[in-house]
């Protein structure tokens, strides 16, 4: 596979969208590589054709759109740890990128393969959820905007076309009122695959919810949302009765499975436990 | 494919399949085998190497990515065939037993102590957390990162 | 004086530099790569093997059974595992045929359109399924070993006894993650063969070889290469590799390279035995100990490899470091349809140590006695004493240890206020104990039988060169035989220097297993310093004509003369005479008694002591266990190297750790499903305790300096003091290992079940 390799190393977008359209579907993008080769190394993926996107700076950024962030695909983990307008505005993806892998992951991996990656355990997966951040994808035919929580179909499986590419994901500011919490049970402190991670968005007015979102991953064919819990704790006076309901609604409403890492009734049980341990924070 | 690159402040060019991993580059093309493959899928950083100051595992890194790349090796940290001080602090600590962690270890504490050089000893769990050893239990790792930092 | 100092590390540089030399860094002139097909099914016959033809099968060299030389089996004690399967399969991944090619991907290429046909059995998967016996598939009743071991009158013992406490623990597979994965290079000559590669035993390859290949021991020659960790899972196994790499070498008649990807090397290689073991134990209210019913199951796999042993050396270690008098102890090693179990660190003690002190546990709990007391009224010191009946008489340290590690631990008083500060409902800390030992060197009649063999020979430069199949494996090996030579002879450390083990140049010293190297190994070569020494003593003494001479500081002297250095009288020596060179055997200590027949006498030479204090602290939302604190104190004799002890502890330790957090493996019908390293957890930097450890040094009269065996001790006790830490912090009594969140969760939810209350 490696030694009849074709790789295509584009130096601009317009280049890129040429090269997806002539050699997809077929053709493999290559960023960072933290996932596309630990699939190759383990010869599950048999690949020849491949396009190299590491060259492509447009890709790269982080900037302040005054509503919103926009984060190059090809930004990293680190680049987000390190980033001031994350740490401000979406200090939930930082927090997220700190317990990914670990340092020498952290310097290649991007937030752009984590979203095509599609995992359900993806761990900035909920903090894009949880600020419904959107997705611009790109081809030789422009620019369009997906919104994340409308980007995953099924397990592994997304809305972009074989020959489209991520170019950024947007997401709002935390608003003065709001707060976001990131949480991962991993299988270990460091290089772990989440059991479940959470990120959740609150905005609060003394003891009243104004709003919440709750991104998950791990506990479901794809990244969700707890809408049902959402509803429960919208509008809701926070005190210890709402906070076990909550845990209860939000047990019941993920869909985990039991796999080689952890069991149906552990992802249950902890989802409920964590979400309840993060709103006892608030009150 | 030929890619230029510096390994170990030398300039080398090499012409190889694109898809080949950097580690592979390293250890057959560049006969530089102190990087070592311990897992292939980035979990053990036993081929850890910084690539343009960052420590990054090699065995996930495709060549055709390299070009004008500035790489440290463990085999780079030697000058005139001496130890240098993290190697030193390394060996009197008795931080290698078996030795194949080592290489990464050691590019992942240098890595560490070029950006932090008063790291607690928190952070230096932190910075080698990517890099598993069977041997040592990391105590007398994380203690001679601790000393060289101190001795600077 | 090296002895007891902080020298460097011997191979050190290289290891620092990335200079050392490991298997898969060699690359020798017309090698080719090696690969294996293996059995996907765990039991059933082969109906056929195609190659598909669509492959040019002319690049490749390809061996199967047919091309074995000699007898189809890999030299171990039983002799029953074939090296390639003839038509019956026995487990997952049994190697079938072997392929060589000009490079690795070629080889993986050529395996990929090679397929097999099979006609499947129904596998035997699990202990229970095995002792069921609804297939039959080793012997007359799937066991392949059994023991006894009787003290008194056991049943009497239980009648009388105040309190009769029933226990049973279950312990899993453990995978040794070396972090360089099995490796070998075989070069093949006109008549001989060549194996080089990643191993702790040359001698026990170089027995497989000869055998296989119809060479003699001269034909045969085996090098170790620097060697990326062992923990015993390159006891055995290297013998399987390198012969399958020899294969293709002989066939091929050129050199092949074999290296595992670490996939094929979790899924194919030993592992730990899985075991159950159960106690029935008759306690007094006073906490004696008087009737101690011990029943041992372990799952030795397909093959019965080294499950004997293993067994053997766990029912010696079932009843602990205690004192009883009326004992059973049945011990079973049970066959299976799963790749066959081997030697990992510990090698049956691990196993039985979890359960005795989980037992210990359980026991104080129900009798409400404190553990700490319990242990002490129980322990066995000098004079007791064992299971086996032999009497404990020379370097005891077991309530050293115990005192050394409670002190130091703050246990005592930890363990009084601990449960105070678990008012915060999120997290809950514990404290634990656990109390262990660990016989030194092989198993009753083992070493006598062995009579290892090390010897030293000065070299014209007046250097010690020492002579040792022993290896090097991270422990330390090389730099402790340098210190013990050097100072046996009066010379530096810088001084001596240690041959590469190489079946061609060095003795049979026995494998670099059960904490014997220091001890039995260690004392060898500082016997064959001392005969070198006393050669040239005396050569000095008659050269001289001087009645009382003696070697200080490296110079021959009397009277505060100096006659000649050590280097100087050396060259002459050796001018003369050719060479200078002694070569010395094991002999057992005196009054060392073993019967095989009835498993009763002195088992070990002498016992290594360990005492653990485990703290942890339980998440009771997540239910994830954080290991905090490990104070470790280990009696171990005397360390020839402090630094390089307590390198060995920590690690032990930390391996422990991940026995009863967080490895186990998981399985589908019989194969792996978890052997790759993001799903087989071992602990990083971040999972790891804090460690403090204690080197307790009770001497050992028949050991180099004093000094016994170190290198698996530290494995027994880390796991049942975790559990017991948790227990003592959540009221969850676990008998069963790895702790996982999944598992505790579940045996939470069962005591608020029956216990609601306590809550």
């Amino acid at each position: 596979m490696i030694h009849d390799s074709i790789v295509f190393s584009p130096t601009s977008l317009d280049e890129a969208y040429g090269l997806l359209a002539e050699r997809s579907p077929g053709a493999r993008i290559v960023a960072g590589g933290t996932d596309l080769m630990v699939l190759m190394n383990g010869r599950l993926l048999d690949a020849k054709d491949f396009i190299d996107i590491w060259r492509l700076n447009e890709l790269r950024g982080v900037t302040d759109e005054g509503e919103a962030i926009r984060i190059g695909a090809l930004t990293t983990y680190t680049q987000l740890i390190k980033s001031p307008l994350i740490q401000l505005n979406i200090p939930a993806l930082a927090e997220a990128s700190r317990t990914i892998g670990a340092i020498q992951i952290q310097n290649r991996g991007t937030i752009g393969g984590n979203i095509v990656n599609a995992s359900p355990a993806g761990d900035s997966l909920p903090v894009l959820a949880a600020f419904d951040a959107d997705v611009e994808v790109g081809s030789v035919r422009g620019v369009r905007r997906v919104s994340f929580n409308h980007f995953y179909t099924g397990y592994r499986k997304t809305v972009m076309k074989p020959d489209e590419i991520v170019l950024a994901v947007s997401s709002r500011k935390l608003k003065p009122d709001e707060r976001s919490f990131f949480f991962k049970v991993g299988t270990r402190r460091a290089q772990a695959i989440s059991k479940i991670v959470m990120a959740v968005k609150v905005g609060m007015t003394d003891r009243v919810i104004n709003s919440i979102k709750i991104g998950l991953g791990s506990v479901a064919p794809t990244v969700i949302r707890a809408v049902e819990t959402e509803l429960l704790l919208t509008n809701a006076i926070l005190d210890a009765t709402i906070i076990e309901q909550a845990r209860r609604t939000i047990s019941r409403e993920v869909a985990p499975i039991t796999d080689v890492r952890s069991t149906e009734h552990y992802r249950r049980t902890v989802t409920g436990n964590v979400l309840a341990k993060i709103l006892r924070q608030l009150m | 494919m030929k890619v230029t690159l510096q390994i170990n402040g030398a300039e080398r060019e090499i012409d190889v399949s694109p898809m080949k991993r950097l580690l592979d580059v390293l250890r057959e093309d560049l006969r530089l085998t102190g990087a070592k493959e311990g897992c292939g899928e980035g979990e053990c950083g036993a081929c850890s190497v910084i690539i343009n100051g960052e420590v990054i595992n090699s065995c996930l890194v495709p060549i055709c990515q390299m070009q004008g790349a500035n790489i440290l090796t463990v085999e780079g940290l030697l000058r005139d065939g001496q130890l240098v001080p993290l190697q030193q602090v390394f060996l009197e600590c008795g931080a290698a037993q078996c030795g194949i962690c080592t290489p990464g270890m050691i590019i992942s504490a240098r890595s560490l102590l070029d950006t932090n050089q008063h790291p607690t000893r928190d952070e230096i769990k932190e910075a080698i957390a990517g890099n598993l050893c069977r041997c040592t239990g990391y105590i007398k790792i994380i203690d001679a990162i601790e000393r060289a930092a101190e001795t600077g | 004086m090296a002895v007891g100092q902080n020298v460097l590390r011997k191979e050190g540089y290289e290891k620092l530099t990335g200079a050392a030399r490991y298997v898969d860094d060699i690359t020798l002139e017309g090698m080719l790569y090696g690969k294996t097909v293996r059995s996907s099914i765990p039991h059933g016959r082969i109906k056929t093997i195609t190659f598909a033809p669509d492959y040019d099968w002319s690049r490749v060299v390809i061996a199967d059974y047919r091309d074995i030389p000699g007898d189809n089996y890999v030299a171990l004690i039983e002799n029953d595992q074939p090296l390639l399967a003839e038509t019956e399969i026995r487990h997952c991944e049994e190697p079938v045929l072997l392929i060589a090619a000009e490079s690795k991907h070629e080889a993986e290429i050529a395996a990929q359109h090679v397929s097999i046909e099979y006609e499947e059995l129904p596998p035997l998967l699990t202990i229970e399924e095995s002792l069921k016996c609804s297939e039959i598939i080793y012997g007359l009743d799937n066991i392949f070993k059994s023991f006894l071991i009787a003290r008194g009158d056991v049943d009497d013992g239980l009648k009388q006894a105040d309190h009769v406490i029933v226990g049973e623990y279950r312990v899993p597979h453990q995978e040794q993650l070396y972090i360089e994965t099995q490796g070998m290079i075989a070069v093949p000559a006109k008549d001989s063969m060549t194996v080089m590669g990643s191993m702790q035993c040359p001698y026990y390859v170089h027995k497989a070889i000869k055998q296989l290949f119809n060479l003699d021991d001269e034909q045969t020659i085996v090098i170790q290469t620097t060697t990326g960790g062992g923990f015993g899972g390159k006891e055995e196994y290297p013998s399987m590799i390198a012969a399958h790499a020899a294969l293709l070498a002989h066939k091929a008649q050129r050199p092949v390279k074999m290296i595992y990807d670490r996939a094929e090397d979790i899924a194919a290689t030993p592992k730990r035995h899985p075991g159950i073991i159960r106690h029935r134990t008759g306690v007094m209210s006073d906490g004696r100990l008087v009737a101690n019913e011990i029943d041992i199951l372990f799952d030795g796999g397909a093959y019965a490899t080294l499950s004997s042993v293993v067994l053997s050396r766990g029912a010696i270690h079932s009843q602990g470091p205690y004192k009883c008098d009326n004992i059973r102890i049945t011990a079973r090693a049970v066959a299976t349809n799963t790749p066959p179990n081997g030697a990992f660190r510990g090698f049956g003690a691990p196993q039985v140590t979890f359960a005795y002190e989980m037992q210990m546990e359980k026991i104080a709990a129900e009798l409400g006695i404190d553990p700490l007391d319990l242990r002490r009224i129980n322990m066995l010191r000098e004079g007791d004493i064992t299971a086996t009946g032999q009497r404990l008489t020379w370097s005891v340290g077991s309530e050293d240890v115990l005192n050394a590690a409670v002190e130091r631990s703050g246990f005592i008083e930890k363990r009084r206020t601990i449960s105070q500060k678990n008012n915060n409902r999120s997290t809950r800390r514990g404290i634990g104990l656990s109390f262990f030992f660990h016989g030194a060197g092989f198993t009753g009649s083992g070493e006598a039988k062995m009579k290892a063999q090390a010897g030293v020979e000065i070299t014209p430069e007046g250097q010690a060169r020492i002579l040792s199949g022993s290896t090097e494996i991270g422990q330390g090996t090389r730099t402790i035989f340098c210190q013990i030579v050097a100072d046996e002879l009066g010379i530096s450390y810088g001084d001596v220097e240690i041959e590469e083990p190489d079946t061609s140049r060095v003795p049979d010293s026995g494998p670099t297993v059960a904490s014997r190297t220091c001890m039995v190994v260690g004392r060898v070569v500082q016997l064959a310093a001392r005969e070198v020494g006393e050669k040239l003593l005396r050569f000095v003494a008659e050269r001289f004509g001087e009645a009382e001479v003696k070697l200080i500081e490296g110079c021959f002297t009397t009277d505060g003369k100096r006659l000649a250095s050590f280097g100087k009288a050396a060259r002459e020596y050796i001018n003369l005479h050719g060479e200078l060179r002694a070569y010395a055997r094991y002999a057992n200590p005196p009054g060392i008694e073993w019967d095989d027949d009835t498993y009763t006498g002195d088992a070990y030479p002498v016992f290594s002591y360990g005492a653990d204090v485990a703290e942890v602290e339980v998440d009771m939302d997540t239910y994830e266990v954080t290991a905090l604190k490990i104070t470790t104190a280990q009696d171990i004799g005397r360390a020839i190297h402090p630094i390089l002890a307590a390198g060995q502890i920590e690690g032990g330790t930390l391996q422990a750790v991940g026995y009863g957090l967080f490895e186990e493996l998981v399985w589908d019908r019989g194969r792996v499903v978890n052997n790759r390293l993001t799903n087989y957890i071992i602990p990083t930097s971040l999972d790891a305790p804090e460690m403090e450890t204690i080197i307790v040094e009770k001497e050992y009269p028949h050991g180099p300096f004093g000094a016994k065996g170190v290198g698996e001790l530290p494995m027994d006790g880390a796991a049942p003091a975790i559990a017991a830490a948790v227990f003592n912090a959540t009221g969850v009594f676990v008998t069963e290992i790895p702790i996982t969140p999944e598992r505790l969760l579940a045996s939470f939810e069962s005591l608020q079940r029956a216990e609601p209350k306590r809550m």
